[in-house]
């Protein structure tokens, strides 16, 4: 099964990322975790997001659409970065983000979301015919 | 870490670590079926002791010395029955002793990457195809035998019989679960990439059963091609593999149409392509062309390329295709790489081109009986406008396929040709 990993966002991801002795070693952490699942032959992509900052939005609502500039509020609902991993089950996915560095210096969370697959889309157009 | 863990998450990470444990076991016993029981025994352990210690910081190695440490109580244990049975004092092995040493004195060792070495011995030659498949999903995988026979539409009994087999004909044989260097590197590596593309094929192309598509086989097959790539960072054709079991993965949505049947490529869905994967794909192949990639995996990745570039079935570059299957018979012969080629010549220069170039392979005993080459033969026909002749060819077609899904598409191409000549002429 394919999940989206996300981390979440917090104060500090907020802030544009300033190179420092601790940040460098966070990230260098970060890129054995890295390694551990480009070894196991799970990873897929990954990427880190810019602070919602520099964001936008797009509202919608009927026929209307309203962009709206970042940062956003409740930050700790926004996302700092995201994997795709290509897992046999979710309790697999679960171990991996345990072994993962603690993205943020303070409480961080990450969030497991199975991909939406070819079996789950079809069941919608089977009760449907 | 102090709270406990629970059944489930222990076993997950059992799982990821499995495979390691099992080659780092295996090299030091010489022996994979004992590897493996010793890290089943290891997980025992680690499901007793969890939930009341935690997991610890470095689980794997923490898995390994429980493991090492049951291997030691083994050999020490055989070593006694022996003393107890043997009236005639013979002078024991004293490699016995040599080994539980050693073993003892490894007990602090980091976890090593003998992975690779647990790969080149499972896709020894000396196994048949078959075996090398099974046991490469087993050990390397971490399937059960019970998902293996379901895999290979075959029963559980047969699957653990063949694996035992394969393991004690790794011990007789004496391999030594090293990384091949030298001469033998390359030809031991042709067998392994051969055993994760027949497991992909397995999946991506079901050659039995009712089902054309076995996606989690093609999902194992990729895992281990992405693993394979990591340890072998400057082989082209590992790259070469990589990338064609990408793309042709990214079409695995788009593979069967609406009504269960298998759609061609040109027909196929471009929309549900897996982006993802066909880029992916496409930077494996770069990585393998810029290692000098011109080998079967490499070419044949090209190809699959080729269809992943273009935006439209009419966009496909046929010349660029013809093209690479002249070069990839020279490394690759085969009737059917001549068979695809012959297609590909169709599409570039005309059905006539590609009916020219089938009468060469047309003879071969290999094409006879199998069912592409009939519907190949078809569909230049029914593009040449000779549509009784298509309809004689994709008959034969539809009888000669094992795939129920298949013969279905095949019938539906006989019966786009019109009534049969004889009702046409009654």
């Amino acid at each position: 099964m394919r999940v989206m990993v996300l981390v979440k966002a917090t104060e500090d991801s907020e802030k544009e990322f300033v190179a420092t002795p601790e940040t460098m070693a966070a990230m260098e952490e970060m890129g054995r975790f890295n390694d551990e699942l480009r070894k196991a032959g799970i990873l897929l992509a990954a990427d880190g997001l810019t602070p919602s900052s520099r964001g936008k939005r797009v509202a919608f609502d009927g026929p209307r659409r309203t962009v709206i500039d970042g940062p956003f509020a409740e930050t700790r609902e926004l996302v700092a970065g995201f994997w795709l991993w290509e897992v046999k089950d979710l309790d697999e996915a679960v171990a991996w983000v345990k072994r993962c560095p603690n993205p943020m210096p303070g409480p961080s969370e990450i969030e497991i979301r199975p991909i939406y697959e070819m079996a789950d889309l079809q069941k919608g157009s089977d009760s449907g015919d | 870490m102090a709270a406990g863990e629970t059944h489930q998450a222990t076993e997950a990470i059992f799982r990821i670590e499995r495979a390691r444990l099992i080659a780092g076991l295996a090299r030091i016993v010489r022996n994979v079926d004992l590897a493996e029981e010793l890290a089943q025994d290891a997980l025992v352990i680690a499901l007793s002791e969890w939930p009341r210690t935690g997991v610890p910081a470095n689980p794997g190695a923490w898995l390994m010395t429980a493991a090492k440490r049951r291997a030691i109580d083994a050999i020490r244990r055989d070593k006694m029955r022996e003393r107890k049975h043997e009236e005639i004092a013979r002078d024991l092995d004293g490699d016995v002793d040599d080994t539980a040493e050693a073993i003892e004195a490894s007990l602090d060792d980091d976890l090593g990457d003998e992975l690779l070495g647990l790969i080149f011995t499972a896709c020894h030659p000396v196994l048949s195809a078959d075996a090398r498949a099974a046991l490469t999903l087993r050990v390397i995988g971490g399937l059960t035998t019970d998902e293996i026979a379901r895999a290979f539409l075959s029963n559980e009994a047969t699957i653990a019989q063949r694996i035992v087999r394969a393991k004690k004909t790794i011990a007789k044989a004496g391999l030594g679960f090293e990384v091949p260097r030298g001469a033998e590197r390359a030809a031991r590596l042709s067998s392994v990439l051969e055993v994760i593309y027949l497991i992909f094929n397995e999946g991506y192309a079901a050659t039995a059963g009712d089902d054309l598509v076995r996606p989690s086989l093609c999902l194992e097959a990729g895992r281990l091609g992405r693993m394979l790539a990591e340890l072998m960072p400057d082989d082209a054709e590992v790259f070469g593999l990589l990338a064609l079991m990408e793309i042709q993965a990214s079409r695995l949505p788009a593979r069967i149409g609406p009504d269960g049947a298998l759609m061609p490529l040109t027909e196929q869905n471009r929309a549900r392509w897996d982006q993802l994967l066909i880029g992916r794909g496409l930077a494996a192949l770069a990585r393998a062309e810029a290692l000098g990639g011109n080998g079967p995996y490499a070419l044949q990745a090209a190809l699959a390329a080729c269809h992943a570039r273009a935006r439209s079935a009419d966009d496909t570059d046929w010349p660029r295709i013809a093209a690479l299957y002249d070069r990839l018979r020279v490394v690759m012969p085969s009737p059917v790489v001549d068979l695809n080629r012959a297609i590909a010549h169709s599409m570039a220069f005309g059905p006539e081109a590609g009916l020219v170039l089938l009468e060469e392979v047309a003879e071969d005993p290999a094409l006879r009986n199998y069912a592409p080459l009939p519907a190949a033969r078809g569909d230049f026909l029914f593009r040449a406008g000779r549509l009784a002749e298509a309809r004689f060819e994709f008959d034969t077609a539809a009888k000669l396929t094992r795939n129920a899904r298949e013969r279905a598409f095949l019938r539906s191409r006989a019966d786009a040709c019109g009534p049969s000549v004889r009702k046409a002429a009654g």
